[in-house]
């Protein structure tokens, strides 16, 4: 028990920050900065501009989304994924209505499998297609973003058409798909696998061999292998030091271990690892995709309708009155899952994204965790901040690829 | 000098000045546009034909906004410095030749507002004077973006001031002069090398220098990718982050003036200015000054922003000690009266 009559200890990572010598100088950078993403804040201490210690302050977005996902019946959370990594919401409503349909103990068919496969593998596009275009123009590289918002444009136009939405797409259901896949849609994506590695080249010509990026990037905010498994870092950041961990691989989930793909790994862990890493993982998800694209049935089921816990179709509602009665149950008092403990991951483009639930066997989670991954990796900030330049801390927090809605959820 | 003179000078000053202010509100237009072409966009394009407007629409907003001065700011200080960055920037344009000596009326005048013997050196001495306007703007805000945007400004001009200033020995000693009027004529002679028959610009005999003076002028005005002192990803704007309205659009017409007059300085030096093809003219003279403005643009388009140490290294590891083997070259080569320099 927490005795709340006794002041708590304010820990920060270092105690001189509150009290700085007179050579040093407390620069308060965010909530509201151009380059920290949102609203992270970071108390930088600084001599002239070497930091001397660095305390990212975080929580200026905190809606409570896991205090909300147990107040709201299971299908009705798949919305508020969307708001917590907004530039990834298809991989966010992945992650949890996986975890659903492991309490449930139900799988969605193969079509919508692919299908669900080629929308997170999209969604991982259009994440690190942000993350590109604001990391160089963090470091400076001003058209980098503008032509990586363009491409990006690609990606929201194909989730429009299969959904409606653009940036919260609330794309996935538990159990499937309930609507068909639009009839042009495959052709689309294929016009984008097609294109898109001519833009990857574009970016690259800007930056990979750029003497400036180089100076800027490469031996900066190195972390070591071990210590990003302390870290418990996750994704790129993990993978950039060189460990080998991408839970498509490690724990496979819906059909990746059906597509061929190379995990990408760096060898000295600083921020040009990262970029090269994230750049070729942009180039593994179209060989996904374009796999995926090849091996996906033309039609079948899209949604796990022989389960109880999914929303009967629409067409049998109006016919039958089985499937009527349970869609107006289903409506009014949502499903109740089996009791038990559910902890399932995906391969976010940030790194691991976790949803934990416990149902207690009602409409409602008795409790949800969403283990999201850049809050795990922001705490790798302190650390390689170390030493850093001021100008290298808008570097490292691009490196390690926020989004504050996710971070603070 | 008589009064005439004096008065010739002073109607040149006059419009040169008012040339340069029209000159530099279609700099950000051009910029603008150009940037907005290689970023995939359209840039400016509503407000008359092709966003031609845009400037004075830009210029009415900043002269009405509300002239904010911060609660702990050094006032007389914040709001004096960058009416002393302003009031420096187009000064150096004084010193430029537009063209040959026009004869009017039965008087003389000279396309340039002064022609002092110590033309360069009063160039740089401006761009020294001007930081201040920097450094005291970014004191005198009582913000720490300020103060860090004030503080890399100072390190940055006296760094790069020296590498400006000696990239520009070399021509000093073949010209044999500081004055532009002669820099000038000394360019407009023919240079002949066997059978071709060059130009004497000195971008062909000073290609170093020209290099030199070409990154250290970019350092100089603060563009990118030296735009460390109002980096807006680190430092939100830098020295001029507490600054609004006109006062902040005095910071901003400075920089753009600054721009120009060092575009036409690097024309002037390196390629001959008013010398060109066929007819000799002030409308050479704008078209490298233009190469140079479009150069700006590019650079800020295409690289990423340099590191306050990596800044510093770059300075004085590199560009200084090329520019002092620059000075011994072209002193050995002078001393020994090679060729035809």
């Amino acid at each position: 028990m927490i005795d709340f009559s006794q002041p708590t200890p304010v820990i920060l990572s270092e105690v001189r920050q509150l009290t700085p010598t007179r050579r040093e100088l407390v620069l308060n950078m965010g909530p509201q900065h151009p380059s920290t993403h949102g609203v992270l804040r970071v108390r930088l201490t600084l001599e002239g501009e070497t930091v001397i210690a660095c305390d990212p302050v975080i929580g200026y977005l905190h809606r409570g989304v896991e205090k909300l996902g147990e107040s709201h019946r299971y299908a009705q959370f798949v919305p508020w994924t969307d708001r917590t990594d907004y530039v990834a919401a298809p991989s966010n409503n992945l992650g949890y209505v996986l975890a659903v349909e492991k309490l449930c103990g139900i799988q969605a068919p193969e079509r919508a499998q692919y299908w669900r496969m080629i929308m997170a593998e999209l969604a991982r596009l259009a994440s690190h297609l942000v993350w590109l275009g604001t990391h160089a123009l963090d470091i400076g590289a001003l058209s980098v973003s503008l032509y990586t918002f363009r491409d990006r444009e690609l990606i929201l136009d194909i989730f429009e058409k299969f959904c409606g939405a653009r940036l919260t797409t609330n794309m996935m259901e538990i159990g499937g798909f309930s609507r068909e896949i639009p009839p042009d849609l495959p052709e689309m994506v294929r016009e984008f696998c097609r294109y898109f590695p001519k833009a990857i080249r574009q970016y690259e010509d800007l930056l990979t061999e750029n003497p400036i990026w180089l100076a800027r990037t490469k031996g900066v905010g190195i972390i070591e292998p071990d210590v990003a498994i302390n870290y418990g870092l996750t994704g790129a950041c993990l993978r950039g030091s060189g460990v080998n961990y991408d839970v498509r691989k490690a724990m496979p989930y819906l059909l990746y271990d059906r597509v061929e793909f190379d995990v990408p790994l760096g060898t000295h862990g600083d921020v040009y690892d990262r970029y090269l890493v994230r750049i070729e993982e942009m180039r593994q998800s179209i060989r996904i995709i374009e796999q995926c694209l090849e091996q996906v049935p033309t039609d079948g089921p899209l949604m796990a309708y022989e389960s109880q816990y999914v929303i009967p179709p629409h067409k049998n509602v109006m016919t039958t009155a089985e499937d009527m009665q349970r869609h107006f149950i289903w409506v009014i008092k949502g499903f109740s899952p089996p009791k038990g403990e559910v902890y399932h991951a995906v391969e976010h483009s940030k790194g691991e994204l976790g949803y934990y639930i416990v149902s207690d066997g009602s409409p409602i989670p008795y409790r949800l965790r969403i283990r999201s991954p850049d809050f795990v990796n922001l705490q790798s900030l302190p650390y390689m901040a170390q030493g850093a330049m001021l100008a290298d801390i808008v570097a490292l927090i691009g490196t390690i690829d926020i989004v504050l809605g996710s971070v603070d959820r | 000098m008589d009064w005439q003179r004096l008065l010739v000078s002073y109607f040149v000053g006059f419009v040169l000045l008012n040339v340069l202010l029209g000159l530099m509100a279609y700099m950000t237009w051009f910029e603008r546009r150009v940037l907005a072409r290689m970023q995939h966009r359209v840039g400016p394009n509503r407000t008359g034909p092709f966003g031609l407007l845009q400037p004075i629409a830009d210029g009415i907003k900043l002269l009405a906004k509300e002239d904010i001065v911060p609660a702990n700011a050094d006032r007389l200080v914040f709001l004096v410095a960058p009416l002393l960055s302003f009031a420096l920037a187009p000064l150096g344009a004084a010193v430029i030749p537009f063209g040959e000596t026009l004869h009017l009326f039965g008087l003389e005048i000279p396309l340039l507002v002064a022609d002092i013997n110590v033309a360069v050196l009063y160039v740089l001495a401006l761009g020294s004077i001007g930081v201040y306007g920097i450094i005291l703007g970014g004191y005198a805000s009582g913000n720490r973006y300020s103060l860090l945007g004030a503080l890399r400004s100072t390190a940055q001009v006296i760094s790069y001031e020296l590498v400006l200033g000696l990239s520009l020995v070399g021509v000093f000693i073949l010209a044999g002069s500081l004055s532009l009027q002669d820099i000038l004529r000394e360019q407009q002679r023919a240079l002949v090398i066997g059978p071709l028959t060059l130009p004497n610009w000195y971008i062909l005999s000073q290609p170093l220098a020209f290099a030199l003076f070409l990154i250290a002028a970019v350092a100089e005005t603060n563009r990118a990718p030296f735009d460390l002192p109002e980096a807006e990803t680190e430092l939100v704007a830098g020295y001029f982050t507490e600054y609004s309205g006109f006062r902040f659009s005095f910071y901003f017409l400075a920089e753009y003036i600054n721009m120009i007059v060092v575009s036409l300085l690097a024309a002037t030096l390196f390629l001959g200015g008013i010398d060109g093809p066929f007819v000799d003219g002030v409308w050479w003279l704008a078209l490298k000054a233009l190469f140079f403005l479009f150069f700006y643009v590019w650079l800020r388009a295409t690289l990423p922003r340099f590191r306050y140490d990596q800044l510093m290294g770059l300075a004085w590891k590199v560009l200084l000690p090329l520019a002092l083997l620059n000075i011994g070259l072209t002193g050995l080569v002078r001393l020994w009266g090679i060729g035809a320099l």
